[in-house]
This record gives structure tokens, sequence and C-alpha cells, in this order.
């Protein structure tokens, strides 16, 4: 007897997608609680922390920041495998407005966000027009050159780096500035992919050819997309830069790449909410692991493989079907 | 001076040409990715090294073991990981990439560093030619370059197993149509290459030791070769290999060794933003860029 999967809408879902969802309190709960649950919990856990896990609390925001700009450009069709090159930059400009011209942290923070943006664009300008996996092996590659430069030039500081940068005013601002800025990028940028912009970059994804057929320019789409994610990832990078008080070479290495794309490959691609969600498991469990050292990027990679294979779709999709869905099996006639 | 630079950059280009040709039969020629490549290289060395040193194997019988072994490992990622995601070319990219980093860093952390994880050399002895010194260990990584580029390219035009690794890259439904069961092709090729890698990982490894970051290098090497020589084409591997071998020593002489990583990079940028099928890829222009 074959038997397939039946995946029904649950009533309450179909009843809250309407007007009526305002009647009652067990609908509005149901709407509220996926979007109150990240938004209060970002907002409360730095209260209840201890000093330490406000730390890896940091490090979750900061890499769900950099999970989300990937899920940006993957949803625009550019699959980087280099998110250490904007986050390197954005840290590198930090680092020398605060360091060699003085800048104020809190000024220094939004001007490197778009001077980063804004190189990173300048820099993958040129290869705007490459495709799927070469586009992925330029992203690649330009972090591990800009890493030799900087160590065979010696320019800011070389292998050294630039220490003793100014950090911010106190620990509730660092706090609060990056999960602020979690939050206002995971709703504001699920917002802006949802809107007809939005939908010309996913469409650029989905088939370029056929945007172009309908005379949209796909090269200037493709260069906001990007200096938008990238100035998003350039941000982290500064901001990391202040929460260290330094900036060197390992800001270009594979772990800003690795972790994002992991977190966005666990927590499923193409929301923006799955990118967070992976940010969320993966940081912490690195945390827990720590005492094994090297041992974890072993464990990124073999997740990374896991989720590909067994998990496609990822956490959040899986969590998001359960709660609209009933599924049962149902005979094939 | 110059002689020598001339010579080495030849023997270099040999190097190069024998650490990149795994991942141009796989990559290049039938098109399925392989970024765990490097880890293979390093994973077959190892397991050499651990049977000849620790187990006190004959050196034969060691090497090839450890280049059946790495063979066997190579089809088993294919039918167990790429198999699922093929197609997706990304997917591919990011699952062997996932792999070959779990498996340098699994070696990075068992602590394999150091000069004692090398592999002997087969004739410790060398010659002079002009003023310079070669040693014979070179000479046979230039034989066996030679050797393996020619038989690569008769493998890939006159047999019907290479042609079938060219007919799978270039339109896989109609390579179905005529009897090419592409994914036991293309297991083949994956398992091949990483032969191939262990291969050049016991010629060359003599030369240096072992360490998990030479597993990073070679990858990124063999992506150079591969993509400045062209996807599909074996002429373009020795071409690619010459380019990067003299421009790697004559930038190792003349400007700094710091100086040396960054050449093989920048060339591969310059490739793909200009040409990215490389100087004599011929294939799929429109896949590549808009």
């Amino acid at each position: 007897m074959e038997r397939r999967k039946e995946r029904i809408d649950r009533g309450i879902k179909v009843r809250a997608g309407d007007v009526f969802a305002l009647c009652s309190w067990r609908e509005m709960l149901y709407l509220l609680a996926p979007r109150l649950i990240p938004v209060l919990g970002f907002l409360l856990l730095p209260l209840v922390l201890d000093n330490y896990w406000q730390k890896v609390l940091l490090s979750v925001a900061a890499f769900a920041l950099l999970a989300i700009s990937w899920d940006i450009l993957a949803q625009s069709g550019m699959v980087s495998l280099g998110q250490a090159l904007f986050f390197g930059l954005g840290a590198y400009c930090s680092g020398v407005l605060t360091h060699t011209f003085g800048c104020p942290p809190l000024l220094a923070l939004p001007a490197a966000a778009l001077l980063g943006g804004l190189l990173s664009t300048l820099c993958l300008l040129p290869v705007l027009r490459l495709r799927g996996v070469y586009f992925s092996m330029v992203t690649l590659i330009i972090p591990l050159m800009l890493v030799r430069v900087i160590e065979a030039t010696k320019i800011f500081g070389g292998t050294e780096g630039l220490s003793g940068i100014a950090p911010l005013p106190s620990k509730w601002v660092e706090l609060y500035l990056i999960v602020g800025a979690l939050l206002a990028a995971l709703f504001g940028f699920r917002r802006l992919l949802d809107s007809d912009y939005g939908l010309v970059l996913k469409a650029i994804k989905d088939n370029d050819r056929s945007v172009i057929n309908a005379g949209i320019n796909i090269y200037w789409f493709k260069a906001q997309a990007l200096f938008i994610a990238s100035s998003l990832a350039a941000l982290t990078g500064a901001y990391m830069t202040h929460v260290y008080m330094f900036v060197g070479m390992p800001v270009f290495a594979l772990d800003y790449s690795i972790l994002p794309i992991a977190a966005a490959v666990v927590g499923g691609p193409g929301t923006l909410a799955g990118a967070t969600v992976g940010a969320v498991i993966l940081v912490p469990l690195s945390e827990v692991l720590r005492g094994i050292g090297g041992l974890r990027i072993v464990f990124y990679g073999l997740f990374l493989v896991v989720f590909i294979v067994a998990l496609p779709e990822g956490i959040f999709h899986y969590i998001q079907r359960k709660y609209h869905q009933v599924e049962r099996w149902v005979e094939v006639q | 001076m110059l002689l020598g630079t001339i010579i080495y950059g030849l023997l270099n280009s040999a190097v190069l040409a024998v650490m990149a040709i795994g991942f141009n039969l796989t990559f290049g020629i039938s098109g399925v990715a392989n970024f765990a490549y490097g880890a293979m290289y390093i994973f077959s060395a190892y397991l050499s090294w651990t049977l000849f040193n620790l187990l006190d194997w004959p050196y034969g019988l060691a090497v090839s073991a450890s280049i059946s072994a790495t063979m066997a490992l190579g089809a088993l990622m294919y039918r167990f990981v790429l198999l699922r995601v093929r197609g997706q070319a990304l997917s591919e990219v990011i699952a062997t990439f996932g792999i070959g980093l779990a498996i340098l860093e699994l070696f990075h952390y068992l602590g394999f560093v150091g000069f004692e994880y090398t592999l002997p050399v087969l004739i410790d002895d060398g010659i002079m030619i002009g003023d310079t010194m070669v040693d014979w260990q070179r000479i046979l990584i230039t034989g066996v370059a030679g050797l393996l580029v020619t038989g690569l390219w008769a493998f890939t035009h006159y047999t019907r197993l290479g042609l079938a690794f060219r007919g799978i890259a270039q339109d896989e439904r109609t390579a179905l149509t005529l009897g090419i069961e592409s994914d036991r092709i293309a297991m083949i090729s994956v398992s091949l290459g990483c032969g191939l890698a262990a291969l050049a990982a016991t010629v060359i490894i003599p030369l240096g030791s072992i360490s998990p970051s030479e597993g990073y290098e070679v990858l990124i090497k063999a992506l150079a070769v591969c993509i400045i020589g062209g996807l599909g084409s074996t002429g373009g591997v020795i071409v690619a290999s010459f380019l990067i071998g003299f421009a790697e020593r004559f930038t190792d002489t003349y400007v700094s060794s710091h100086w040396t990583m960054i050449v093989s990079l920048a060339a591969i940028l310059l490739v793909l933003g200009f040409k990215p099928s490389g100087l004599f890829g011929r294939q799929k222009e429109l896949e590549e860029r808009i």
C-alpha cells in the first residue's frame, strides 16, 4: 500500500491570516509569539546573564549579523565564501579611523560600515558579471590575498595589527548596540526582501536572463544588494574591532567566512530568521565545545556537510512547517 | 642567478602540474567540484607516513596502500555526500569544502606538525646544472609531470572512460542518452582525482614536510592552475603551470618571498574577472557570466 504525507494548514493559521485574528487573544498570540520570542529574548537576556555569557550573546549577535548579510547576498544570487572580506574591511576601516584619525568610536562605527561597504562593493564590482561558483571562488580568494598583502607591505601595522583602539563607552552600550542592530537588520531586511525591491533581487537569483528581458538593469540591483550586505558585515567588523580593542590580520580569517555560512545553512537559507536561528544554535555550541579547541572547526565542517545532505531546508523552515501545518499519512488512491 | 631561477622555475612548474592534475581531472574535465582535494593530499601523506614509520611497512607497500585508501575515501565521499547534492554547484562546493575543512583541522588538532613528518626521497643525491644544484627528487617530479600530462591527454581523448568524463561535463543528459551512467562516471572521476592527489603527495612531500596548512595551499594552487589553464583543457594545465611556476620563482628571487602567494592569487582573480573559462577553456560561456 503506497502512502504519502499530506500537509494541511492548521485552522488557527487560516483564521489568523485574516482580520478576524484581532477577535481572539489566542490567535493574536499565535501570530505574535514567533516575533516576540526573539525580540524579548535578545532584549532581556543581557539582564539575566553573567559577564561571560553576555560576551557569548554578543558574538551570537555578531555572527547572526554576518549570517544575515550572507543570506541577503545568497537571496540575490551571489553566494559568498568570503564574508571575512567584508568583515575585515569594516574592521580595518574602523581601526584606522579611530587609531590614526582619532575618531570617537560611536562616530567611527557608522562611518566604517559605509566605507567598508563601499570598498567591498568596489572590490567586487569588476566580477559582478560572474555567476554561481565563479563569483564564490573570487570571494574566497580575495580575503586570502589581502592577508598576504598586509603581511608583505606591512601597512596598518602589518602582522602586529593595530592595538589599543578606543572601546565603546560602556558594557551596556556595547551589548544593546549589537542586539539593536541585529533586531533592526532582521526585521528591516525581511521587510525589504518581501517588498517589490526584494522581489527583483530574488528574481535575479532564480533567472537572471529573464530579469534582463524585463528591462531591469541587474548589475545595478546586484551592486545595491552587495552594498547593503557588505555594509552590514562591515558594521559587524567595525563593532568587533572596538570590542577587542584590536584589529589585525585575524579579521580575514576563515572563521568569519565559514561560521556565517554554517549558521545560514543550519538555520535555513532564504529567510533571514533562519540565519539568526543558526547563529543562536552554533555560537553557544562552539562556546560549550571551547574545551576541545581546534576540534571546533572540524565540527563546523561536519555540521555543514550533514545539514546540506540531510536537511537542506534548514531548521527554521522545518519548525515553521510544524508550526503552521499538520501532517498525516494518507493512502495514495 | 638567472639560470638558476629559470631552472627552478621549470622544476616548480612541474611540481605545480603534478599538484593540479587530479583536481583538473575532477573539476576541470568532468565538472564535479572536489574542494576536499587539499585534504586528500594531506590525508594520503599522513597515512603513508604512519604506515611507513609507525607500522614499519615497506615503502612501496605503504605508498600503494595509502593511494588506494585515498581513492576509496574519494569514492565514499562521492557516494554518501556528493551524490545527494549533484547538480547544485554551490552545495557541491560547500559540502566538499566542509569535508576538507574537517579532515585538515582534525590533523591540525591531532598535532601532526613538525619536520619529522616527511616522506623519504627516493634518491638522496643531486646533479649540477651550470652552477645550480638540482636534486634527483625534483627531476623525478618533472618526469612524473610529463608522464601524467601526456597520460591525461591520451586518456581523455582516446579511451571510452576518458571521453565519458568529458561527456558528462559537456551535457549530462545527452551523455545519459548515449548510455553513459553519469553517477558512476562521476564517482570514478572523483576517486581517480583523489588517487592522483595521493600520488602527487608521494612525490612532492619529500621536498618539505607534511602540515595541514599545506592542504589549503595545495587546493589554492590546484585551483589556480585549473582556472587559469581553462576548464576541460589538458594543454591549459601545462601553460598555466609554467605561467605560475615561473612567476612564483621570479617574484621569489627578484621581489620577496612574501609576494609569492600573492602572484598566483592575483592571477586567479585576473583570469576569473576577464575570462572565467580560462586561457584555453571553451565551455559554457553563458553559465559563467552574464
